[in-house]
Formats: C-alpha cells, sequence, structure tokens
C-alpha cells in the first residue's frame, strides 16, 4: 500500500459543488433531424459563458428526471454559448426534447479528454463522424476550420443512416463549398433521386485526399464503426497511435467515482471519452468487457 | 488506343498486369458516355461488359414497390462496375444508372471471357483482382447490414 | 509507535474514553443470527463469547467458553456501510419559475461537521479496505466531499487476528492477520489460561493521547512475542489462499478463457458479493420529486455490477450475460483495479466467498483460470 491522501478537512458547500448541477437557460431549441436537436445554453446568473475543449461533455441533469453524460457540439471559441446536440433516445433525452426557450438544464462539467488537437498541428487531419458522431467531433472542426493555417489537409467523412438523418446539414454544405477543407458525406441507403454517396463511410477511406504517413484521424460514432475506420486507417497506412476515438458508457457521476463507465482498466469519464485507439482496440474486440 | 492503355495501365485495379495481358485488354476496350438518369445496366439483361468509372457517379439500383428504385450503392470516379459478366448465367443482378454526366471505360467481357479460357494466366490475374474487388464490396455490406446508426432503442 | 497492555476488564475504560470525546461507538454485535457492525454503546454489546463458522455460501454462528470479546472473523457488514453509506441524499433542488435553485441553508441536506466515529474492532483486512476506499474517493482528480468528511473524523480501533476465518486468505494477499498501519490503536486479544487481556499498539499521536485516559501498562518483551506467536497462529490457521503473482497479467490474457463460462453458469447475479465486499464502491443514483414536482432530491445507493441497469447504454446492456458480469468483477478487483489504483482491491478477507449463495470462491477461480491456460500463454505470463 502507497501512503495514503491527506485527509484535510473542507467546507461541505465548497466539497459538494462537483456533484451539484449548475442551472442553464435555454436560449434556443434548433432541431436538426427527426430524433436529433441541438440545445443553445447560457449560464444562468452569471455571464463567465462556459470553456471546454473539443471531445468533452458534460453530465446534464433534467430537474428531477435524471442525469446523463452528453458531448459538447459548440464552437470552443465562443464559449458564451454552451451547445449541446442530442438524439431522444432514453428518458432524459426525451424529456430534453421537449423542453423550450426559457426553460432550464443543470450542468456539471465539462468532463473528460480532448481530442488530440495539439498533436494534428503540422499534418493532415482526417474526421471520420457516423450518425450522431458527428456532435462531439464538431468543436475539433470548428477548431481546425479557425486555425486553418496551423494544419495540412483536412478531411472529414461523414457517414449516416439516410439523407433525413445528416446533421448540421447547412455548416457541412458551408464547410464543403471551402477550397481548403474535403468534405464527403454518404448515406447506408436512400431512394433514388438521393444526388450523393450512397455506401458505409469506410469505403471513402481509401480514396480520401490526405497523406497517411503524415494524418492524424480522429472518428467518432457506433463502436462497430469506429473499428472498421480504424482498421481501414490502419490499411491505408496512418500509424495506429494516430488514430483517436470517442467511446461511450454508462455514467452516473462523471467524475471517476461511480464506477459505471469502466472499461477494463480505464475510466471512460475521466480518462477518455477520447483514447487513442492503440489503448482500447483489443478491448473492443471482446465481448462484453 | 494509345490513350486508352495508358488510362487502363495506370489505373490500381491493373496495377501489375503484363504488358501483353493489358494489350490484350486495351483490344477489348473503348470510350463511353451516359447523361444523367440514363441506366447503363438492367437488372436481368445479358451482363457482357465491365466499366471503369472516369467521371461521374453511378447508382447501383434495386426496384422496391411502391417506393420506387432505392439506391444500393453508388460508384464514383476511378471505381469498377459490374463483375456479372464473369459468372454465369452473365446477366446483371442490378440496375446501373448515371447520377450525373458519366464518362466511363467499357470493357469487353464477352471477349475477355473467351481469352480468359484460353489463357488461365490470364485468368487468374482477372480472378484475383476482382475477388478482391468482391470482398471489399462483401465486407462494405456486411456493414451497411448492421444499420449502425439506427436507433436500436 | 508505542505498545502497551490493557486487562480484559479495562476494555470498558477505553470506550468510555472514545464516548467522552464525542465519538459514536460502531463496532460489532449480535444481531439476526450473525456478527455484524452497528452503534454500540457499552463492552457487553460485544459479541462476548460467540465466534462464527464460515465455509462457502454458509455462516453460523456458535458459542465459546473464554470470554473471548474479538473471537471471531469477519461478518456481512463492512465498514463502508459508515463511510459510504448504502443510501445517501446528494442534494435537493427546488423549483424556482422555470429555473431550479438549491434549497436556502442547503448545508442541512449535507453534514455540516465531521460526524465523529470510533470504528471498534476493525480487522486487519479491513484496515486496508479503508486505506483502499481513501485511495479510490480522495485520491483521484475529484474527491468524494461525503466520503471525506465521515473519514476525516474516524477513529479506527484495529483489532489483529490470532484465529482464522473459514474462508479468509488475507495472508496471501499480506493484508493481515496483523495490522501494520492505518489505525489510531491495534489490539491483540490475548487469553491465556492464567490472563485475558489485550496487547495495544498506538499507530497515530490521535492514539497515544486517548491512552492517558485509559489504564494501561508498558508492555514487555513476553507480551509482545505472545501476540505475535498468536497472530502467527491464525496465519498458520488460514485454509485459503490467492497467488497474486501475475494476477493481473494471467486475467487481462484470459479475458475468453472458458472458465468463464463455468462460472456464468452458477453465478446468480446477486450481488451478495458486492455488497459485502469492502472495497466495492461502485453506486448510481436516484433522481425523485415530491408529487408536486416542485422538488427534486439526488439519492446516491450502493449500486453492483452484477446489474443488467449497471452498464445500460441506448438499446441495451454492455455485459448482458452473467459469465461477463462476474469477469468484470473480478478481473476489475484483481487485475484492473491495480492500473486504477495501484494497488489490488481485494483484500483478502473473505466474505464474497462466505456470502455467495452458490459459493463461489474467488481464490479457486483465480486459480482455475491461470492453471488452465494454455500451456503458451502460461508459460509466456
Amino acid at each position: 500500500m502507497e501512503t495514503a491522501p491527506d485527509l484535510q478537512s473542507i467546507s461541505a458547500e465548497a466539497a459538494l459543488s462537483p456533484m451539484l448541477p449548475r442551472p442553464f437557460v435555454i436560449k434556443r431549441v434548433r432541431r436538426e433531424t427527426e430524433d436529433t436537436f441541438t440545445l443553445e445554453l447560457e449560464p444562468t446568473g452569471r455571464d463567465d459563458g462556459f470553456s471546454f475543449t473539443p471531445g468533452q461533455f458534460n453530465m446534464v441533469y433534467v430537474f428531477g428526471v435524471g442525469e446523463i453524460p452528453i458531448s459538447i457540439s459548440g464552437d470552443p471559441a465562443r464559449p458564451t454559448t454552451l451547445i449541446h446536440t442530442t438524439r431522444a433516445v432514453g428518458t432524459v433525452t426525451k424529456a430534453m426534447d421537449k423542453l423550450r426557450r426559457g426553460d432550464t438544464l443543470g450542468i456539471r462539467g465539462p468532463y473528460g479528454s480532448p481530442w488530440p488537437l495539439d498533436k494534428a498541428v503540422g499534418r493532415d487531419v482526417v474526421f471520420v463522424a457516423g450518425g450522431i458522431g458527428l456532435a462531439p467531433l464538431r468543436p475539433a472542426l470548428y477548431h481546425v476550420v479557425s486555425n486553418r493555417e496551423r494544419f495540412g489537409k483536412v478531411v472529414l467523412l461523414y457517414g449516416t443512416r439516410s439523407p433525413a438523418d445528416i446533421l448540421f446539414r447547412e455548416e457541412l454544405e458551408t464547410w464543403r463549398a471551402r477550397f481548403d477543407l474535403d468534405v464527403y458525406v454518404t448515406v447506408d441507403r436512400a431512394m433514388s433521386g438521393w444526388r450523393g454517396n450512397v455506401g458505409v463511410v469506410t469505403t471513402m477511406i481509401p480514396k480520401a485526399p490526405f497523406d497517411p504517413r503524415n494524418a492524424v484521424a480522429m472518428v467518432c460514432g457506433p463502436e462497430i464503426m469506429m473499428r472498421f475506420t480504424a482498421a481501414e486507417m490502419i490499411k491505408r497506412g496512418v500509424d495506429i497511435r494516430d488514430v483517436s476515438v470517442s467511446l461511450e458508457r454508462n455514467m452516473k457521476c462523471g467524475i471517476g467515482l461511480c464506477g459505471h463507465c469502466q472499461f477494463g482498466p480505464v475510466f471512460v469519464c475521466k480518462d477518455g471519452p477520447v483514447f487513442p485507439y492503440a489503448q482500447v482496440r483489443d478491448m473492443l474486440v471482446k465481448w462484453e468487457i | 488506343m494509345e490513350n486508352l492503355e495508358h488510362i487502363l495501365g495506370e489505373h490500381p485495379f491493373f496495377q501489375g498486369l503484363k504488358h501483353e495481358h493489358l494489350h490484350l485488354l486495351v483490344g477489348c476496350a473503348s470510350n463511353v458516355r451516359f447523361d444523367a438518369g440514363q441506366y447503363i445496366l438492367r437488372e436481368g439483361a445479358e451482363a457482357n461488359t465491365f466499366y471503369l468509372v472516369r467521371f461521374g457517379k453511378v447508382a447501383l439500383e434495386m426496384g422496391t414497390p411502391n417506393k420506387g428504385p432505392m439506391i444500393i450503392e453508388t460508384i464514383g470516379e476511378g471505381d469498377l462496375l459490374g463483375w456479372s459478366w464473369l459468372v454465369p448465367p452473365y446477366t446483371w443482378h442490378f440496375d446501373a444508372r448515371a447520377m450525373e454526366l458519366t464518362r466511363a471505360i467499357s470493357i469487353d467481357g464477352k471477349c475477355l471471357r473467351r481469352k480468359i479460357d484460353n489463357d488461365h494466366e490470364l485468368g487468374y490475374e482477372f480472378l484475383r483482382r476482382f475477388s478482391d474487388l468482391m470482398v471489399k464490396r462483401f465486407d462494405a455490406t456486411r456493414l451497411q447490414l448492421m444499420d449502425v446508426y439506427g436507433n436500436r432503442a | 509507535m508505542k505498545t502497551f497492555t490493557l486487562e480484559r476488564s479495562d476494555v470498558g475504560a477505553l470506550l468510555d474514553a472514545l464516548k467522552r470525546r464525542g465519538y459514536t461507538l460502531l463496532g460489532p454485535t449480535v444481531r439476526d443470527s450473525a456478527i455484524v457492525i452497528d452503534e454500540i454503546s457499552r463492552v457487553e454489546d460485544l459479541p462476548v463469547n460467540w465466534t462464527d463458522v464460515q465455509s462457502g455460501a454458509s455462516y453460523r454462528l456458535k458459542r465459546r467458553e473464554d470470554n473471548a470479546f474479538f473471537g471471531f472473523a469477519v461478518g456481512p457488514t463492512s465498514w463502508k456501510r459508515f463511510l459510504y453509506p448504502p443510501i445517501q441524499h446528494l442534494f435537493a433542488m427546488l423549483r424556482a419559475g422555470k429555473s431550479f435553485a438549491l434549497p436556502a441553508g442547503t448545508k442541512e441536506s449535507t453534514p455540516s461537521r465531521d460526524p465523529k466515529m470510533a470504528f471498534i474492532g476493525v480487522r486487519p483486512c479491513d484496515v486496508h479496505a479503508l486505506a483502499i476506499h481513501d485511495r479510490v474517493l480522495l485520491a483521484g482528480p475529484f474527491v468524494d466531499p461525503l466520503y471525506q468528511l465521515r473519514r476525516n473524523g474516524c477513529f479506527v480501533v484495529a483489532v489483529n487476528c490470532t484465529q482464522a476465518g473459514g474462508t479468509c486468505f488475507c495472508a496471501s494477499m499480506n493484508t493481515g492477520p496483523r495490522a501494520t498501519e492505518g489505525f489510531d490503536l491495534a489490539l491483540t486479544e490475548l487469553i491465556t489460561h492464567k490472563r485475558h487481556y489485550f496487547l495495544v499498539e498506538t499507530g497515530s499521536d490521535r492514539g497515544e493521547a486517548l491512552l492517558k485516559s485509559v489504564p494501561v501498562s508498558e508492555a514487555g518483551a513476553d507480551e509482545m512475542k505472545e501476540a505475535r506467536a498468536a497472530c502467527e497462529q491464525a496465519q498458520r490457521q488460514m485454509g485459503r489462499s490467492l497467488d497474486t503473482k501475475q494476477l493481473r497479467e494471467v486475467l487481462y490474457q484470459n479475458a475468453e478463457h472458458p472458465r468463464w463460462d463455468a462460472i456464468g453458469a452458477r453465478c446468480l447475479t446477486c450481488a451478495n458479493c458486492t455488497m459485502v465486499c469492502p472495497t466495492c464502491f461502485c453506486a448510481t443514483v436516484e433522481d425523485v420529486t415530491d408529487l408536486g414536482g416542485s422538488r427534486a432530491d439526488r439519492i446516491r445507493k450502493w449500486d453492483s455490477c452484477f446489474t443488467l441497469d449497471f452498464s445500460y447504454i441506448h438499446g441495451g446492456s454492455v455485459r448482458a450475460s452473467a459469465k461477463a458480469r462476474y469477469r468484470q468483477w473480478m478481473t476489475h478487483k484483481l487485475a484492473s483495479w491495480v492500473d486504477q489504483f495501484g494497488t489490488s482491491g481485494c483484500v483478502g478477507c473473505g466474505r464474497c466467498i462466505t456470502w455467495c449463495p452458490v459459493g463461489i470462491d474467488i481464490t479457486e477461480e483465480a486459480r482455475a483460470i491461470r492453471e488452465g491456460q494454455p500451456t503458451e500463454a502460461r508459460t509466456h505470463a
């Protein structure tokens, strides 16, 4: 046993703060797709905004209903507004879906590890997003777009279920129109009349315009999609150490105390959610870890 | 012809093909063009060609009752289209339609089949390349089947 | 560290000294046909003349006749019940228009001062469990403030083991049968045909100060020797052991070992092992409202990795099978705990073996996985 930590006394109120949600008021609700929506929030009673690093998440509390982890999807350079994009799938997100402008949510955070943007400076950056996975990647995209000169080629490969499920459509169109970004969108299924690509997102990797020997890949989507994407990246010649993924697990506290988000030796909340792929690859291919 | 030989020789799919085999291939190849909306292949029709897409985009489609055709996959610049010419009964399994103005190199599969029958080394080279392509498409299809973005709840 | 002796008849004086200093006494007592830990006020509350007979899935009390205060091993309760209560109120929020806020005078929902608790009779394995919880709940980037408040006020009177329980394996975990640190006072109960007394070792200034108001005498070499011999006897009696050598690697490399299927078929996923384990710390929260919806409370409760809800993310549970849930628990306890907190999560107290309704034995399972490895993996382990 190593030395025990100091047992210093602390005031109860200050001490409880990591467990207390702070009220944020909803300034705007935007419907993204049939089941996905974006909330723009501001802290109530203060104007200190909300600073975070791309890749981080908050514990979001709906009064009396519950609390869940949701990634931050806004621009890190505009901390006045906190932005969350989520899909109404569970009790809490369905309750969130009913909230309107002027309603209040509780926020604890930001928590978790960031996308490795520092490591990407001077190199090609490939973002691969699947479905709602575009939301946790968007802050990193904002950062790269506003600091465009610091990066090499920038590619976004985005796959989702169908044309109706495309998130942030207007922004994707704006980005795609730029000469210094390569944005490719594909869907798993579409009816005739869709003019875009059909096929899984991994099929775009072999032809995407980046130099695999000098690229970093940031991947976010369903676990299966991330596994196949990472494998395709490595096949293309990207060093496994340059591939990052963002994981999702059950979380109750967000601060490494409740034990729920354990994934083998790591806590997804405090060691992740963004991990170097090499650190989690072996566990991702074993069942029920 | 000079031009076609150059294009085919440069294409990753034909990389490493012996000069004489490439020459044979060029003998069966020609430039084609499809307008937006035009069918390239029709389900059930005789499969006697395959295409190397040079510009444009092609949708592989399957007709569904009520809802009209559904796009299974899109094929773009540099991709190969069609392998039913290689396996009996040599009929297309899907429709393929140009989504926009599409230019391609069409290769006469009927002529190639004859040549392959007489030259198994060429046959091996072709089957190796096509099986690689099939495995990739098959893997992608399996992943597509997973419907990973669907709401499982 | 100083060493004293305390006569059996003066144990009451020790308890009184703690009470006078404002401590609530918590210690072993007989209830519900078991020796549990609960509030006590005098020596008569201790399980005098009781012992326990334990084995896999079995626990029975039995009379003894030597007037021993601490003649038993650990029971179903562990000290985490008092430092990390099974149900804890975290906060209340009151609706205020469209917003919500903490009620005025929030401090009442949280302890405003350290509750002073004296733990009487903490076994060496459990002393280690306290140190493990300190690392888990106090040494990370975030601290559990409620645990900290309770832990700050905690006075630990350890009692070394002079007889092994039926399911213990502390010797192989290096956590007993004698406590070496992490206590204010450590007692060893010594019963010979002519004398019944305690050897008392001090582990803190606070412990030493307390003894000034307790009738103790300086211990002699013979008495210290007698105490050491008594602990050695407990070590010799211990019927189980867990080989920890590269156990972490063995478990990581064997996540798909067929033995997990066999355990999964026996395991009832009842969560007993996690409830009795002195180091299991997983918790969930429940949000509840009053009927009018104007007040919402958050309550933290012990949780278990054996429940389906534990790993639920939209669409299903990550660990749906019993096998995966047992593997998670055991691998966490013996392997990933080391990565997370620099120590094993197991202290060898044997509670999980005794209280498992089907008698799954963690030492036996660890051995089966180690020995049943493919030869190649075993030689490289």
